[in-house]
This record gives structure tokens, C-alpha cells and sequence, in this order.
């Protein structure tokens, strides 16, 4: 049906047959995951419009735990649709909280400096497993779950090997209103929610402040990243390039991609988006805690997932990650304000991933199968 | 039966791995315009041919030329650069990417600079749309995946990339080999349309039926040697096939399979009844 053998069916040059953009539409890996998105929110809407969920606070709740999650989704989805997994992200997480949790209150070293040598370990970390998985040619999945038991083993072995605990506390005590505090903790358009609740478009405290104070640094961060990883999977050179390295990569290679530089970049990134996830944690919270970012290695994979990004590679979104990171905000929280035992959050978050699994594999077969 | 330089020649090109030969004094020479067919069973030496000739392997021994002048390609991108493009079976395309970002994948269009340097989709999809609209394959969509194409045009998508980027010298691994008849033939059509746009072809196969229509010179290997070059006048389809090894094979195998009844039904038939 898509081709042709008469010159009829080449439509004029700029002026694509009615339809067409629909059909375009409907390939998007994402759309799975915005559909989805719309049905929870109608869901809890329903179920859930008159419980606080809606309110600014209730929003501003859900989009800051979407925020955290999308953070590394959406590297995880650069990653997969490069045909890679990354499992020690959590671990990661970790890690480089209590880099920057023993740099900031054990060493005593300007916080500037802390968070950089946490990206250091970073970009080194990242550059590793992808060296180990290019060069030794094993799945990404093994490399990296060996990673996630030495980050986490290191995490824990070199925190008590220092300070003798596993938590490292008051680690903003003397930052009160440090930049790299607000950068990474801050909450933006204070005055915009000030101005809001002045008007009665948002709630106010007793105080007269607003219930909202702004909007956290973590999702502007998130909405910033998705941003840009959308526009470079979709509008440059690297990004086909991660489309074709995670689609075939011989058939890559054959025409010059270079994939192994590819996929070593994107695990730098996954590394990356684990590091910046554990400052905003850290810095906002004040502590480092060796246990941080457990199991977050397949929450951002459900996310991804949920997104569109096919477990094989190839064949994905950055934005569909935003989508599922925003679904499990919403279903997390939604459930805590329903009233639902909070226990139910997982079987949820585990139905979830099958049916979009499912569902993206129908998606495939339409999109690739002969017509 | 050409005067001319070739614009890619083996001579006595020899390759080893350790001590296994695949491949021993081969001499080959490919003209603009002219199809030569390389034929031989698995194993014969083939692929390590193309490899040298794409640049993946260094011979252990003999010359390689292009236009005339000795070469030492130290990687596919090195053949690539001297115009000769290699179009594997199976390898060639990505099939859940579109028409257009598979074209030009790792050869990719941009417009603008520094960080705001970005895909010039326009541009890709109408040169995917124009250049396989002159082998005869109306894509309404330049957007929709590989995938939905059927092998033939998949492989036709291949050797016209090839071609849009300046090959000179084709060298087409088993084109055909994964193709009913039908597909097959498309993509038979498009060697003899670059045969006559004054390419050099080097077709891969093990199937003369392939081969034998298209083909101006026939090269057969068999266990890594040459048994020798024939061009079309010299030697008919059925001596190519016979002197492909597994032609004799093949003829043993006749006399063996016609000692076998027919059918063992015969026999039981009548039990049956």
C-alpha cells in the first residue's frame, strides 16, 4: 500500500496526502505513553478529583517524583534505543551521593568542587562499562549488573571505612543559600507563585504565604533534559547514529557510524543523569545515604519502557521516558491520595509495564511489517 | 577484452589465518561497465575476497590496485573513499528506521552550525524519494521504516545509496541469495542499470541463474583457488554450473536420488486400500 508502483501515488512535492499526518502520528513511539498518561489522569480525576491531588501542592508533588525519575529515564532511553542497558544506575545514585555527601561535610571541600569530582567519577564510571561492554562483547546487562554490586559494595565499604556509618548528615548546614544549592535544590518563579496566590489562583497557607512556594530546580531540570534529548535523537547526526547503533549494529558500522563511540557516550550519560539525580537529592535533603537510589535501575527502565523504547534497541523516545516518569508520579501519589494501601503501588507499577510492553510490540509489527 | 585500466585489480592476492589458506593467488580485475560475476560453494573463498576488496582484511601476500596504483586499505572507510562501496546481504540496512534516515545513514545532511547544527530532513527525504524513483520504486513516504519494504527494494535502497554517494566499484555480497524470484529480478534489473551507468560490478552468488544473466566475466573459486576467468562467449550456463564445486556433487547426488523409489507410498499403497 505504501508503494507504489504507478507515479500516482507520489503526491506533489510539499504537499503530502491528507492523512499522512496522522498516519505519521500514529508511528511515534510515544504515543503509548502520552494515551496512557491521559488515562490516569482521567482515572484519578475521577476517582481522586476531590482529595488533594489536584491542588498545587498535590501537582507539584507528583511532578517532583516524575521529575527525579524522568531525570534518568530519559538517559536510560537514549541508552536503550543505543540497544544497551545500564542496571547499575541505582548503585550510581548511590555512589555519588556520598561522593558528594564525604567531599561537602567530611572533607570539608567547597561544594563546587564536590559535585564536579562527583561527575568526574561520573564520566569514568560511564566510560568503563561502555568500554568493558564493547570490548569484551558481553551483553550490557551482565557488565552492568556486576557494576551495580561493586558501586554498591564500594558505596557502603568506603563510607564506613570513613566516617564509620552509612549516612553522612548535615551536609548543606553551611550552604544556606549557596548557587550550587539552588541550582541543583532551589525552587524557581517564586515570585510568579507569590503573585498567583495574590490572586487567588493558588492556594494559600495561614501565613499568606503561597501552599506552593515554586517550582522545584528537578523539574526544570527534567523538562530541560527531555527537551534536549528529544531534539538530538530526533534532528542530529548523533542521534540517528544511536537509532543505528541500537537498530544493527554491523549494518551501522558497514556504512561508518562509529558505535562503539556512540554507545560509550551513552553510558557516560546514564552515568551522568545518576550523578545529577543523587546532587538534587542530596543537596535538597542534606544527607547521603549509601542505600540511596536502590531498584531506581529498573524504575527508570519501566519508564522507558512504558515510553515506547523497545527492549532490543533501536526504536524509542526521550519525551515517551517524560510520559512514563509523569504516569508513575501520578499513579504513586495518586494512590497515596485515594486512600489505596500503598502496597498496591508495585502490583500496579508491574501491570503497567506489561501492558505497555504488549502493546509497543503491536506497535512494531504495525509500523515494520510488509503492507 | 578491454583495453582499458580496471578500476579495481587483485594480483596474486593471497590470505591466510594461521596456516588455514582461504584464499590463494587470486587475480581479478574489475572494468566500468562490466559485470563480474564471482561464483563458488561456501567455503570457496568468497568472502574473504570481498573483505579485501572492502578494505576489512589486509592480503598476506599480492597487490591490490586501484586505477592502476598499488593501495593498502587499512579500513572499510578507505575502499569507501576510493569509490568502492560494499552492499552485504543481511547488513545493509536498519529495518525500524525510515527510508530516508537509513539513506544517509552515517553519511547524514545538516544545515546550520555549532550546537544548532541539525538533520536537513527536508533534503534527506526528497533525495531517498528522487534516487529510488530512478531504479523504478515510488516510496509515497521517505518516512515510513525500512521494514515495511519488501528484501528486493531493501537491497535496491542499498546499491542506490551506494550509488548516490559516488561508487565506482559495487561489490554486492549475495544480492540475491534471500530472494524469491520475483524480488530477485528487481534487484537483477538494477545491476544492469549501474552496469550501464558505467559501474563496476562485483556480484557475489552461488547462483548461476543469478549470475549467468547479467554477468559479463564468471571468476570461480573453489577451496580459496581460481579455476580460472571466462568472459560470457567462452563458457555457457550449464559449464559455469558444472564446474561450480558441488557441480559434480550434485550430479552424484542425481544418480543417488533416483535409486530411491519415487515414493515409499508405492509400496505401502496397496496395504492401505
Amino acid at each position: 500500500m505504501s508503494v507504489e508502483s504507478t507515479p500516482a501515488a507520489l503526491t506533489a512535492e510539499g504537499q503530502p496526502a491528507r492523512g499522512h499526518r496522522v498516519v505519521r502520528l500514529l508511528r511515534r513511539p510515544e504515543l503509548g505513553a502520552l494515551s496512557g498518561t491521559l488515562l490516569i489522569i482521567l482515572f484519578f480525576a475521577a476517582f481522586a478529583g476531590d482529595t488533594g491531588l489536584f491542588t498545587s501542592r498535590g501537582l507539584i508533588n507528583v511532578l517532583q517524583i516524575s521529575a527525579e525519575l524522568g531525570i534518568l529515564a530519559v538517559a536510560v532511553a537514549l541508552l536503550m534505543i543505543g540497544g544497551e542497558f545500564d542496571l547499575s544506575i541505582g548503585s550510581m545514585v548511590g555512589f555519588a551521593g556520598i561522593i558528594v555527601g564525604l567531599g561537602a561535610a567530611q572533607f570539608h571541600l567547597p561544594i563546587e568542587l564536590t559535585v564536579l569530582i562527583a561527575f568526574g567519577f561520573a564520566v569514568l564510571i560511564g566510560y568503563v562499562n561502555g568500554l568493558l561492554v564493547i570490548r569484551t562483547g558481553l551483553p550490557s546487562f551482565i557488565v552492568t549488573l556486576a557494576a551495580l554490586f561493586i558501586l554498591r559494595g564500594l558505596t557502603i565499604a568506603i563510607t564506613r571505612a570513613v566516617t564509620g556509618r552509612t549516612q553522612i548528615p548535615y551536609i548543606t548546614a553551611d550552604l544556606e543559600g549557596h548557587w550550587v544549592v539552588g541550582l541543583f535544590a532551589g525552587t524557581a518563579f517564586q515570585g510568579l507563585f507569590r503573585w498567583l496566590a495574590d490572586i487567588g489562583l493558588i492556594a494559600t497557607r495561614p501565613d499568606g504565604l503561597p501552599a506552593v512556594a515554586g517550582i522545584p530546580a528537578s523539574v526544570l531540570w527534567w523538562l530541560g533534559l527531555t527537551a534536549i534529548a528529544t531534539w538530538v535523537l530526533l534532528n542530529t547526526r548523533f542521534g540517528n547514529w544511536v537509532f543505528a547503533s541500537g537498530g544493527d549494529p554491523n549494518a551501522a558500522r558497514n556504512v561508518g557510524v562509529p558505535v562503539a563511540r556512540v554507545k560509550i557516550i551513552l553510558f557516560i550519560l546514564t552515568a551522568m543523569a545518576a550523578t545529577l539525580f543523587a546532587t538534587i537529592q542530596v543537596l535538597s535533603v542534606g544527607s547521603a545515604d549509601t542505600l540511596r537510589g536502590t531498584l531506581k535501575e529498573f524504575e527508570a527502565i519501566i519508564a522507558a519502557v512504558i515510553g515506547g523504547c523497545l527492549l532490543t534497541g533501536g526504536y524509542g523516545s526521550a519525551i515517551g521516558a517524560g510520559f512514563g516518569a509523569l504516569i508513575f508520579g501520578f499513579v504513586q501519589m495518586g494512590i497515596f491520595y485515594t486512600g489505596i494501601d500503598t502496597d498496591w503501588f508495585k502490583v500496579f507499577l508491574g501491570g503497567m509495564v506489561l501492558i505497555a510492553v504488549l502493546f509497543n510490540n503491536y506497535v512494531r509489527q504495525k509500523a515494520t511489517s510488509a503492507r | 577484452m578491454s583495453r582499458q585500466t580496471p578500476t579495481v585489480e587483485l594480483r596474486n592476492v593471497s590470505k591466510n589465518f594461521g596456516s588455514v589458506q582461504a584464499l590463494e593467488e587470486l587475480s581479478l580485475e574489475v572494468f566500468p561497465g562490466e559485470v563480474c560475476c564471482l561464483l563458488g560453494d561456501n567455503g570457496a573463498g568468497k568472502s574473504t575476497a570481498i573483505k579485501i576488496l572492502s578494505g576489512v582484511f589486509a592480503p598476506s601476500a599480492g597487490e591490490m590496485l586501484v586505477d592502476g596504483k598499488p593501495v593498502h586499505f587499512a579500513s572499510p572507510r578507505d575502499a569507501l573513499d576510493r569509490g568502492i562501496a560494499t552492499v552485504y546481504q543481511d547488513l545493509a540496512m536498519v529495518p525500524l528506521m525510515s527510508i530516508a534516515r537509513n539513506f544517509f545513514m552515517g553519511r547524514e545532511p545538516v544545515k546550520g552550525w555549532g550546537p544548532l547544527q541539525r538533520l536537513d530532513h527536508p533534503f534527506a527525504n526528497r533525495v531517498a524519494r528522487e534516487e529510488m524513483a530512478k531504479i523504478g520504486i515510488r516510496i509515497r513516504d521517505p518516512a515510513q521504516a525500512v521494514g515495511t519494504l519488501s528484501g528486493g527494494e531493501r537491497q535496491c535502497v542499498a546499491i542506490a545509496r551506494a550509488v548516490y554517494f559516488g561508487a565506482r566499484v559495487l561489490i554486492l555480497d549475495e544480492p540475491t541469495s534471500a530472494l524469491g524470484v520475483k524480488q530477485a529480478s528487481m534487484v537483477l534489473r538494477y545491476v544492469a542499470q549501474a552496469r550501464a551507468a558505467g559501474l563496476g560490478v562485483v556480484f557475489i552468488t552461488h547462483n548461476v541463474h543469478h549470475a549467468y544473466p547479467v554477468g559479463d566475466r564468471f571468476l570461480l573459486l573453489n577451496r580459496g583457488r581460481s579455476m580460472g576467468c571466462f568472459s560470457r562467449a567462452e563458457i555457457s550456463r550449464d559449464e559455469v554450473t558444472g564446474m561450480m564445486a558441488g557441480g559434480e556433487d550434485l550430479r552424484e547426488l542425481e544418480e543417488e536420488l533416483a535409486e530411491i523409489p519415487r515414493s515409499r507410498n508405492a509400496a505401502a499403497a496397496p496395504r492401505s486400500v
